[in-house]
C-alpha cells in the first residue's frame, strides 16, 4: 500500500515540476505539441528509471563502500550523461522520427536537473517513502512515479498551450509571459492536492 | 568587444533569466525571499566564474570529442567543492538552498556559457563574461525573490514593509513563482517595445 | 598552442587527467572542510537538545531509536527529533526537535530542518512558541490537534496544512519517548487540557 502512496505523492502532490521546479527547461522549451510533450515524457521516463537504478548502485557499492561519497556528483552526472547519449543513439535507430521531433532537446536531457535531482534524492534517501525503509525498490517505484508526473504535466501544460496559440494575447505577454502564468495556474491547481496523500495514508495504513 | 561591454552584455543584453530564459529550475526553486535569491545567485556566479576561467585555460589541451564531459567534470568538481564549502562555514545558506546547491551543475547557464564563450576567449574575456552572466543572473533571481517576497509576505530582505496579513501568501509557493517571473518577463518585453 | 587531435590516445589521456585533478582536488577540500561539518552539526545537534529542554545543564544518559525518532533521553525528560510521520505537507519534510518532561509534557521545540516554503517554516518555528499564538508549551503531547480538527492549537495563519504536519510530529515524538522508556502515554492525563474529549471526538468522526 505504501508504494501506491509514493506513486501517487509523486505524481500529484508533489509533482517535480509544479512544486518541486525540477526539468523547468523542457518544461518550458518542449511543450508547444502534445506529440513532441509526450515524447520528451516517454525519454526522460525511460532516462530517469535506468539513471535511478545505475546512480543507485553506484551510490551503495562503490561511493559509500569506499567511502568516496564526496564524489557523487560528479560520477552521477557522468553515467547520466552516458546513459542520455545511449538514449539517443538507440532512438535514432529505431524511431528517427521521434528522434527528429525531440531535435535538439535529447542531449538537453543531460542538463535536466529532474534527472540529476531524483538520482541524489534517491541515493541519499531524502525523498518520500511513506515510512518505508529507502532501497532500490522505493527508489524506482518513485523514479517511475516522478517521471509519469513530469510527463502528465508536461501534456496538460502542452494540452493548454495549444489552445494558447490561437488566442489574442496582449503583446507583452506573448511567448514567454503567458506561458508561465498558465504554468502558475496549473500549480495552483495541483496545489489542491496537498493533504490528499494524509488522507490516504490514514485510509490505507491506518 | 572589450570586457567592460563584455559584462555589461551579461546583465542587461543577454540577461539570464529574463532574456536567455536559462537556468530556470533554481530561478523558481530558490526565489522564495529575496535573500534566498541573491545567495543562490552568488553560488551560481561563484561557479561560473571559475569555470570559465578554468574551461578558457586548458581548451586547448581538449580534444573536440571529449569537450563536453571534460566541461561537466570540471564544472561538477568545482560545484562540490563549492557545496562543501557552504556546508562547512555557511551551514545557514545550505538548510535554505538544500538540493538547488548540487543541481548548480545542471544549470544551463554554465555549460552554455562554457560552450559558447570560454571556449572560444581568452581567460580574461572569460572570466568577465562570467562575472557579468552571474550578475545577470544574480540580479533576476534577487528581484524575482523581492517580488515574491513582498507581495507573500510584506517584507524585502526581511525588513517589513506593510503588515504580513496583508499579504498573499500564494506568491510565497509555487505557483507564485511561476505567476510573478510571467509578468516581470511581459513588464521587461514591455519596456524593450 | 594547438588544438589537440580527437584521437583515442588524446582522449582517454585528457579525460584521465582531467578526472584524477577533479579527484584530488575534491578529495583535499573534502578533507579540509569535514572537520567544521562535523563540529557545526555535533554544535546544533547539543545546543537544540538544550533549548528544547530549557535547561543548560541537560546531559544525555542515553540515546535510542524509535519509529524513526532519535529519542535523547535525560534525567529531566527527553529531546526527540522527528518528521512529521504522514509527510503531509507541501514539499514535505519537516524535522523538528520537541523536549518533553516525563509527563509528557512539551517543554519547548525546535524546527531544525525544513524543506518546506521557506516563509511557512520560518512562521512554524515561532508560532507555536511559548506566548504566541499557537502556544504548545507546557501542553501534554500525544492528542495536540488544530482546532479545525477540534483540537484546541490554533493553526497559523492561512497553513493548516503546515500546523497540522507539525502537530503529528509533535504527538510522534511524544509516542516514540514513551516506546523509548516504556511508560504508557496516557492521553488521561491532563483532563483539564481538554486533549482526552478531543481524542474521542476523533474517533466518532
Amino acid at each position: 500500500m505504501a508504494y501506491i502512496l509514493i506513486f501517487i505523492t509523486a505524481i500529484f502532490v508533489n509533482n517535480v515540476v509544479l512544486s518541486q521546479f525540477l526539468g523547468i527547461c523542457p518544461f518550458l522549451g518542449v511543450s508547444k505539441k502534445v506529440d513532441t510533450a509526450l515524447g520528451m515524457g516517454a525519454a526522460v521516463a525511460f532516462v530517469l528509471t535506468i539513471a535511478t537504478i545505475v546512480t543507485y548502485l553506484i551510490q551503495v557499492y562503490l561511493l559509500e563502500s569506499l567511502h568516496i561519497e564526496y564524489l557523487q556528483t560528479i560520477a552521477f552526472i557522468l553515467v547520466i550523461a552516458a546513459l542520455v547519449q545511449m538514449v539517443e543513439i538507440v532512438l535514432k535507430k529505431l524511431s528517427p522520427s521521434l528522434y527528429q521531433s525531440l531535435g535538439v532537446f535529447l542531449p538537453l536531457i543531460t542538463t535536466n536537473c529532474c534527472i540529476l535531482g531524483v538520482a541524489i534524492q534517491v541515493g541519499m534517501g531524502t525523498y518520500n517513502t511513506q515510512g518505508l525503509e529507502p532501497n532500490m525498490l522505493t527508489g524506482v517505484v518513485y523514479a517511475i512515479s516522478t517521471a509519469l508526473g513530469f510527463g502528465l504535466a508536461m501534456v496538460i501544460f502542452a494540452g493548454i498551450r495549444e489552445h494558447l496559440s490561437m488566442m489574442n494575447i496582449p503583446r507583452g505577454m506573448q511567448g514567454m509571459g503567458i506561458a508561465l502564468v498558465t504554468a502558475g495556474l496549473l500549480a495552483m491547481a495541483f496545489m489542491g492536492f496537498s493533504g490528499v496523500d494524509a488522507g490516504l495514508a490514514k485510509a490505507f495504513l491506518g | 568587444m572589450n570586457n567592460f561591454k563584455v559584462i555589461l552584455n551579461g546583465i542587461i543584453k543577454e540577461n539570464p533569466t529574463f532574456v536567455l530564459l536559462l537556468g530556470m529550475c533554481p530561478t523558481l526553486g530558490t526565489t522564495s525571499s529575496a535573500i534566498n535569491g541573491m545567495s543562490m545567485g552568488l553560488a551560481t556566479m561563484a561557479v561560473l566564474i571559475f569555470s570559465n576561467l578554468i574551461i578558457s585555460l586548458i581548451k586547448n589541451l581538449i580534444p573536440d570529442m571529449v569537450r563536453i564531459p571534460s566541461f561537466i567534470v570540471v564544472i561538477a568538481s568545482l560545484v562540490t567543492i563549492l557545496q562543501m564549502l557552504i556546508k562547512a562555514y555557511a551551514p545557514d545558506v545550505d538548510k535554505s538552498l538544500g538540493l538547488f546547491i548540487p543541481l548548480i551543475v545542471v544549470n544551463c547557464v554554465i555549460l552554455g556559457r562554457a560552450e559558447a564563450f570560454a571556449a572560444k576567449n581568452g581567460p580574461v574575456s572569460s572570466v568577465c563574461d562570467g562575472i557579468g552572466m552571474g550578475l545577470g543572473f544574480t540580479l533576476g533571481l534577487t528581484l524575482l525573490g523581492a517580488v515574491r517576497e513582498i507581495l507573500g509576505t510584506g517584507c524585502i530582505f526581511n525588513f517589513s514593509v506593510f503588515p504580513e496579513q496583508y499579504g498573499a501568501l500564494v506568491f510565497v509557493l509555487a505557483p507564485g513563482a511561476f505567476i510573478a517571473l510571467g509578468y516581470l518577463i511581459a513588464i521587461i518585453n514591455k519596456i524593450k517595445g | 598552442m594547438k588544438k589537440l587531435e580527437s584521437t583515442w590516445y588524446n582522449m582517454a589521456i585528457v579525460l584521465t587527467l582531467i578526472s584524477v585533478v577533479a579527484g584530488a582536488a575534491l578529495a583535499y577540500v573534502n578533507d579540509l572542510t569535514a572537520g567544521p561539518i562535523k563540529a557545526i552539526q555535533e554544535k546544533n545537534e547539543q545546543n537544540a537538545i538544550k533549548a528544547v529542554l530549557c535547561s543548560d545543564d541537560a546531559v544525555v544518559v542515553k540515546t535510542e531509536e524509535v519509529d524513526g525518532c532519535t529519542v535523547y533521553i535525560t534525567e529531566q525528560g527527553a529531546a526527540v527529533k522527528t518528521e512529521d510521520p504522514a509527510n503531509g505537507s507541501f514539499g514535505g519534510g519537516l524535522t523538528i526537535m520537541v523536549g518533553l518532561d516525563q509527563d509528557f509534557h512539551v517543554l519547548g521545540y525546535n524546527v531544525l530542518q525544513s524543506n518546506e516554503t521557506p516563509g511557512l517554516g520560518a512562521k512554524a518555528s515561532t508560532w507555536f512558541q511559548k506566548g504566541q499564538k499557537g502556544d504548545i508549551i507546557g501542553k501534554s503531547a500525544g492528542p495536540l490537534a488544530v482546532t479545525k480538527d477540534k483540537g484546541e492549537i490554533d493553526a497559523i495563519t492561512a497553513s493548516t496544512i503546515t500546523s497540522r504536519s507539525f502537530l503529528r510530529a509533535v504527538n510522534h515524538a511524544a509516542a516514540a519517548y514513551s516506546k523509548a522508556v516504556g511508560r504508557k502515554l496516557d492521553v488521561n492525563i491532563d483532563t483539564q487540557s481538554g486533549a482526552s474529549p478531543q481524542q474521542e471526538n476523533k474517533k466518532h468522526n
